[in-house]
């Protein structure tokens, strides 16, 4: 292989990787705070994606605005999960969560299909969003050089929260001590359903690149970028932020790169993603950025 | 300041407490005295909204406690130092800090605290931007302490804050409870160190299984000839062999 086309391949996996990132956050906060695997999260991608095609396809609305309405009504549908399916269960068994997720996950891709039928819908990706440059033989679609870049600026909005504000701060201390948060004045709930929201909103973003990346918008189009981005919050080691940003850039890289060295494995890059979580997590299982978990966290 | 009147809290079919009255009055150090598992612990869980009372109520300066949720019980002018100190152990000791003071929104007068609190703990001063969680046992109790303070309670709970401490940094404790209870906030001091508590307390309860089985002034509860091996456990396991075949 030559350098330009590991370059090309380079390309590929930032934008790629930089999606696994924006989803596998959300999947990271919410364990962080309740230990609990949102297993509804990657529909949400869906949810923004659909809002998206009613605003441009059905109503006409230019761009910006339906885009803006799919990113905050899939926040507002995180925050409305949390309310409707786990905040009932806080103190349940956490199976019982896990169940609940599973059940919202459901919930969300049937109301799609009665909603918009399980045929798959065009995407319309705006006009900004298409095209390529082309650099001597690099060929690079100009969505794989907008990803990264929304990416790294929602990215940076994101740690500015957690790590500069006093929600932020509240945020990480309940992830490293919930029973105590609510002795400092703090509303515990509050904060959760912030949390939720930030995921979302990162999720709702997530869905709609996507979506222009893949232009095709069926009922269960989050499940596997759910699934990958599931995985590679795990790699990073859950919980952790940055953790989940590195887990997605890695699997993402990993899955171009396989493609573009093994073309004959190319119909087993999903396999190769599970099957690398599977051999790291044999190796270090807390993740590459996880630390061991106590009897207490678990 | 604080009232509490018939209080009953059960865990499951555990009744931890049943039927407990005390009261704090402003300005005032009053001791919770008792063995393990005697209901210490719970009756500051009752009145932080952590443990629901099956029954009794909990008046602070004349409002009623009972049903409000946490967070608005602290935001009343209660803080608790909570028994384990439980820290943020991955936040810095300035996060923590600041954690204390979430919902205060006096900017200036809140830095002066912060100021204050580490003129008070110099060596938390040294470790501002350390992450909690490495500091020394007697380090994290001054932060749980100091983190109570900057809200600025006017009614101070603390459970078992000389737990686990060397001698001389219990001492160091006791001083600094009686420093502020100086400065007018008043403290509900739960202890299983009776002698140490009732040197510095003006009225203390003895709980057991439950109830409160003993009050009265610091000094005289002090000299009361029950307390020790009727209901602080201390003097009965003393005595035991060591080993009974
Ligand atoms: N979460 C809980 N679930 C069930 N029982 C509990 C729980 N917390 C406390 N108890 C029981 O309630 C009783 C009172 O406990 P509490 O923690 O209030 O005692 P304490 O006086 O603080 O003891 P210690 O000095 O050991 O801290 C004990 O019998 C204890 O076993
Ligand atoms: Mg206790």
């Amino acid at each position: 292989m030559d350098l330009l086309t590991f370059l090309q391949q380079l390309i590929n996996g930032l934008s790629l990787g930089s999606l696994y990132a924006l989803i596998a956050i959300g999947y990271t906060l919410v364990y962080g705070i309740l230990r609990l695997i949102n297993f509804a999260h990657g529909d949400l991608l869906m949810v923004a994606a659909y809002v998206a095609v009613m605003g441009v396809g059905l109503f006409s609305w230019p761009w910006p605005a339906a885009f803006g309405l799919a990113v905050g009504l899939t926040g507002l549908m995180g925050v409305l999960l949390e309310r409707g399916a786990y905040r009932p269960l806080r103190r349940a068994p956490r199976i019982s969560l896990l169940i609940s997720a599973i059940a919202a996950s459901f919930l969300l891709e049937n109301l799609a299909l009665v909603i918009y039928g399980g045929r798959a819908k065009p995407f319309p990706v705006p006009e900004m969003f298409t095209g390529a440059f082309v650099w001597g033989g690099l060929f690079v679609p100009r969505l794989s050089l907008i990803i990264p870049l929304v990416t790294g600026a929602l990215l940076a909005g994101l740690f500015l929260i957690i790590y500069r504000t006093a929600v932020g701060r509240a945020m990480r201390a309940i992830a490293s001590d919930l029973a105590t948060v609510s002795l400092m004045g703090i509303d515990v709930n509050r904060i959760i359903a912030f949390t939720f929201l930030l995921g979302s909103l990162l999720a709702g973003a997530g869905g709609l690149l996507w979506a222009m990346k893949y232009p095709q918008v069926n009922p269960f189009m989050g499940i596997l970028p759910g699934l990958k981005a599931f995985i590679a919050a795990v790699l990073g080691g859950i919980g952790n932020v940055t953790g989940a940003v590195l887990g997605g850039l890695l699997l993402g890289f990993l899955e171009v790169m396989i493609v573009a060295f093994f073309p004959a494995w190319a119909g087993y890059r999903d396999a190769v993603a599970f099957t690398l979580l599977i051999v790291l997590l044999l190796l270090r299982p807390t993740g590459l950025l996880g630390e061991a978990l106590g009897e207490e966290k678990l | 300041m604080l009232e509490v009147f018939d209080l009953q809290v059960s865990y499951g079919a555990i009744k931890a407490l049943d039927g407990v009255s005390f009261s704090v009055p402003r300005g005032r150090i009053v001791t919770l005295l008792g063995a393990n598992g005697s209901g210490k612990t719970t009756a500051l869980r009752a009145i932080t909204g952590l443990a629901a009372p099956g029954r009794g109520r909990i008046v602070f300066e004349g409002r009623e406690l009972q049903g409000l949720p946490t967070h608005e019980i602290i935001r009343a002018g209660i803080a608790l130092v909570p028994e384990g100190r439980r820290i943020f152990a991955n936040l810095t000791v300035y996060d923590n800090l600041l954690l204390g003071a979430y919902f205060r929104r006096d900017q200036p007068a809140l830095a002066r605290d912060l100021d204050q609190i580490y003129d008070t703990f110099p060596r938390l001063a040294t470790r501002r931007t350390q992450a909690a969680g490495t500091l020394s046992g007697g380090e994290q109790q001054m932060l749980a302490v100091g983190r109570a303070l900057m809200s600025r309670p006017r009614l101070l709970l603390l459970d078992e804050p000389s737990l686990g401490l060397a001698p001389l940094l219990v001492k160091e404790v006791f001083h600094l409870i009686t420093r502020l209870n100086q400065q007018g906030v008043t403290i509900l001091l739960v202890e299983q160190n009776a002698a140490a508590a009732l040197k510095i307390a003006h009225h203390g309860y003895v709980l057991s299984t439950g109830r409160v089985v003993l009050e009265g002034a610091g000094a005289e509860l002090a000299a009361h000839p029950q307390l020790q091996p009727a209901y602080l456990g201390d003097e009965p396991e003393a005595e035991a062999p060591p080993f009974s075949s």
